[in-house]
């Protein structure tokens, strides 16, 4: 009952939160929006028992990604007028094809055809169950093909950031290590001995 | 501790690539033929590799996520081909843009693998991790010209447009697996032939999984991104994303439908009926108003990817052969059409205009024929291979009585006729406009050649490579 209950709380919020992403204004309030549903999506994973991948997703997406995100967004000069020009001459058509499709949807997932009757329940887990240990074998023994095809994906995407960004300009004030350790006294001061004035 | 000899070319291309991605740290601009080189070499080991590797039977490993059989080798054979073909095509064209770095190597490197791991994948998720390899890579290869304006464009909206594609493939395959309870392709199958499995919910995740290979295929209505990508992407990054990654998605889509799905065949042949009429209409119409010939090599893609549907949607062998066929031919012939836009190209000019072509039999009598053969064999008129796909994938679905269908593919592709030949006119009738000499480098002369060549080769004995495909889906099919 109680977890019914929570189910649907962090649902409610989960959607709510979702929607107030894509209509605020302001595009910080649109990140903080998406911290709060991440939360509220770590609660429902919490819900289902699995702790470490709700925790993951508030440590690494909460406490990592987001945080970055909310930087990049202030520092950026968004101007927010001049984007949603133009928002009201597709506004009709987007809309029209909004409605056909979310009534497509419930027509096809409506409860008397997508109901719970027809899904079985996972049983619960036993007690001395661990989530992370589970995780852990699955992962290097099962699942290591996808795990290292993964691990590569990370590698594409160092390489590609880094191959799209980093660009030597002539103008470049860069540090050169080994010049500045050669450098001696004689050439960075020059004493000069000058005569006292009276 | 899983059977790794199936999976020993995709391990070796990532050392290998691992390897030359350290190595192209030494090098300096100058002497990037060197990891040119090394790619090269990467790529034919791995063809060897994969060659002496294939095995016959249906091979799986790393618990049933990976699978090797007669279809899969053909496939990577024909990627490493293409993609070695199309570095030769494109060295000089990348050096006189600035965009002969390492990562230009490296990246098309780890698209190769993406491909590799999309067509042994037999599983929702590793079909799903070789798409986004392979995809990500060709992103970041279309941005690799920085300080062009219209291929940062044309990166973004294949960045933003492959996303939303990749979002709308994981939700239907997670209706898919909701209803299945399994990601394996065979379980899959097996849960969906007994009837155990939700059938709206099944037909829901259909549509999104059509709708996001529609996408990635480039289909209509799913295809507005084409233009705009191969226009905007230097000349071979379009080749690169033109080429292969036509082979791999058609791996992904026979695995999808034709193997999980087989059950929903009459689903699912519906809307790629649906597909391939509204491409072939299209991509063939719309091409004849377009001035610039990457563009209309794009819409031309369109109506031959809806052709690709055409074999697919009959749902037998033969089908599935024929479309094998016909993307193997597919992707020789952009290789060639893209190749010889980068052969007339130099330093501050690009040959992408139709214009260009004038008068070209009075400059180069051999580039000119070389280039008639491919346009005749996009256009399908024999003796060219491009006629025997074409009539291959109509038998097919003639045989399977899409009787209304082959009409209609039949008009198109007469309609499609007269860009292609507005070409071979333009090249023969008109006089030039630019004398410049054609340069490039021998091997890609060559190469193109042999290419163009090939055309009608295959097209006057097409038995062989044909026998092939059959043999290698007939393998794939016994193996669900």
């Amino acid at each position: 009952m109680i977890e019914t209950l929570v189910f649907y709380f962090f649902s409610a919020v989960l959607i709510l939160s979702s929607l107030a992403v894509i209509t605020a204004r302001n595009p910080v309030h649109s990140a903080l929006f998406l911290v709060l549903a991440f939360f509220t999506a770590a609660g429902l994973w919490l819900l289902l028992e699995a702790e470490f991948l709700a925790i993951v997703l508030v440590l690494v997406y909460v406490g990592a990604v987001m945080v970055l995100f909310l930087f990049v967004v202030m520092m950026l000069d968004i101007n927010i007028p001049k984007l949603r020009e133009g928002i009201w001459a597709w506004l009709p058509f987007g809309a029209l094809l909004a409605i056909v499709m979310v009534v497509e949807m419930w027509i096809v997932l409506g409860s008397e055809r997508f109901g719970l009757a027809g899904v079985i329940a996972p049983e619960g887990h036993p007690v001395g169950y661990s989530n992370t240990k589970e995780l852990g074998r699955l992962i290097y023994t099962q699942y290591v093909y996808p795990f290292e095809i993964a691990a590569v994906i990370l590698l594409v995407a160092i390489v590609s950031a880094i191959a799209l960004t980093l660009r030597r300009r002539k103008e470049t004030k860069s540090q050169l290590a080994s010049e500045q350790l050669a450098a001696h006294r004689q050439g960075r001061v020059r004493l000069v001995s000058m005569k006292r004035a009276d | 501790m899983p059977e790794l000899t199936p999976a020993l070319p995709e391990i070796f291309l990532l050392c290998a690539l691992s390897l030359i991605l350290i190595l192209d740290l030494l090098v300096d601009d100058p002497k990037r033929f060197i990891t040119f080189m090394l790619t090269q070499a990467a790529l034919a080991v791995c063809a060897i590799v994969t060659i002496s590797t294939a095995s016959s039977t249906v091979v799986h490993t790393f618990s049933n996520m990976y699978v090797s059989d007669m279809m899969t080798s053909v496939l990577k054979v024909g990627v490493y081909l293409s993609v070695m073909t199309l570095l030769i095509y494109s060295r000089r064209y990348i050096q006189s843009r600035g965009l002969c770095k390492g990562e230009f190597y490296t990246l098309s490197l780890f698209a190769v693998l993406g491909m590799m791991v999309m067509i042994s994948a037999n599983s929702f998720l590793t079909l799903y991790l070789g798409l986004e390899l392979m995809s990500l890579g060709l992103y970041a290869m279309v941005a690799l010209q920085r300080d062009s304006s219209v291929a940062t464009e044309a990166a973004m909206k294949y960045f933003v447009l492959g996303a939303l594609a990749s979002g709308l493939l994981l939700y239907g395959m997670s209706m898919l697996y909701g209803a299945t309870g399994s990601l394996d392709i065979g379980k899959v199958f097996i849960a969906i032939k007994s009837g155990q499995a939700n059938q709206n919910v099944l037909v829901f995740g259909l549509v999104f999984v059509v709708a996001g290979l529609g996408f990635k295929l480039g289909v209509v209505p799913f295809h507005m991104w084409i233009p705009d990508v191969y226009h905007g992407a230097p000349t071979a990054v379009t080749l690169f994303i033109g080429s292969a990654p036509k082979l791999a998605a058609f791996a992904f889509v026979f695995r999808i439908l034709a193997g999980g799905l087989q059950p929903l065949v009459h689903d699912w042949s519906q809307m790629l009926a649906i597909l391939a009429v509204l491409s072939m209409a299209i991509g063939n119409i719309t091409a004849i108003a377009q001035a610039n010939l990457k563009r209309m090599l794009a819409y031309s893609t369109i109506s031959h990817m809806g052709f690709l549907l055409l074999g697919i949607l009959s749902g037998t062998v033969n089908g599935y052969s024929s479309a094998m066929f016909y993307v193997l031919v597919y992707a020789l012939m952009t290789l060639g059409g893209f190749g010889m836009i980068m052969l007339l190209s130099r330093e501050g000019f690009e040959a992408d205009k139709l214009e260009d072509f004038r008068g070209l039999n009075t400059r180069s009598p051999w580039s000119a024929f070389i280039m008639l053969l491919l346009m005749f064999s996009m256009a399908g008129i024999p003796p060219t291979v491009g006629f025997y796909a074409k009539f291959s994938v109509l038998q097919a679905a003639l045989n399977t009585g899409h009787m209304g269908l082959v009409i209609a593919a039949v008009m198109f592709s007469l309609i499609g006729a007269f860009y292609y030949l507005r070409i071979v006119k333009l090249m023969y009738f008109d006089a030039p406009v630019d004398d410049a000499p054609i340069s490039g480098t021998s091997d890609a002369r060559v190469l193109l050649g042999v290419n163009g060549l090939a055309m009608l080769i295959l097209g006057i004995l097409p038995q062989s490579l044909m026998a092939l495909c059959e043999l290698s889906i007939q393998s794939s099919v016994a193996g669900f």
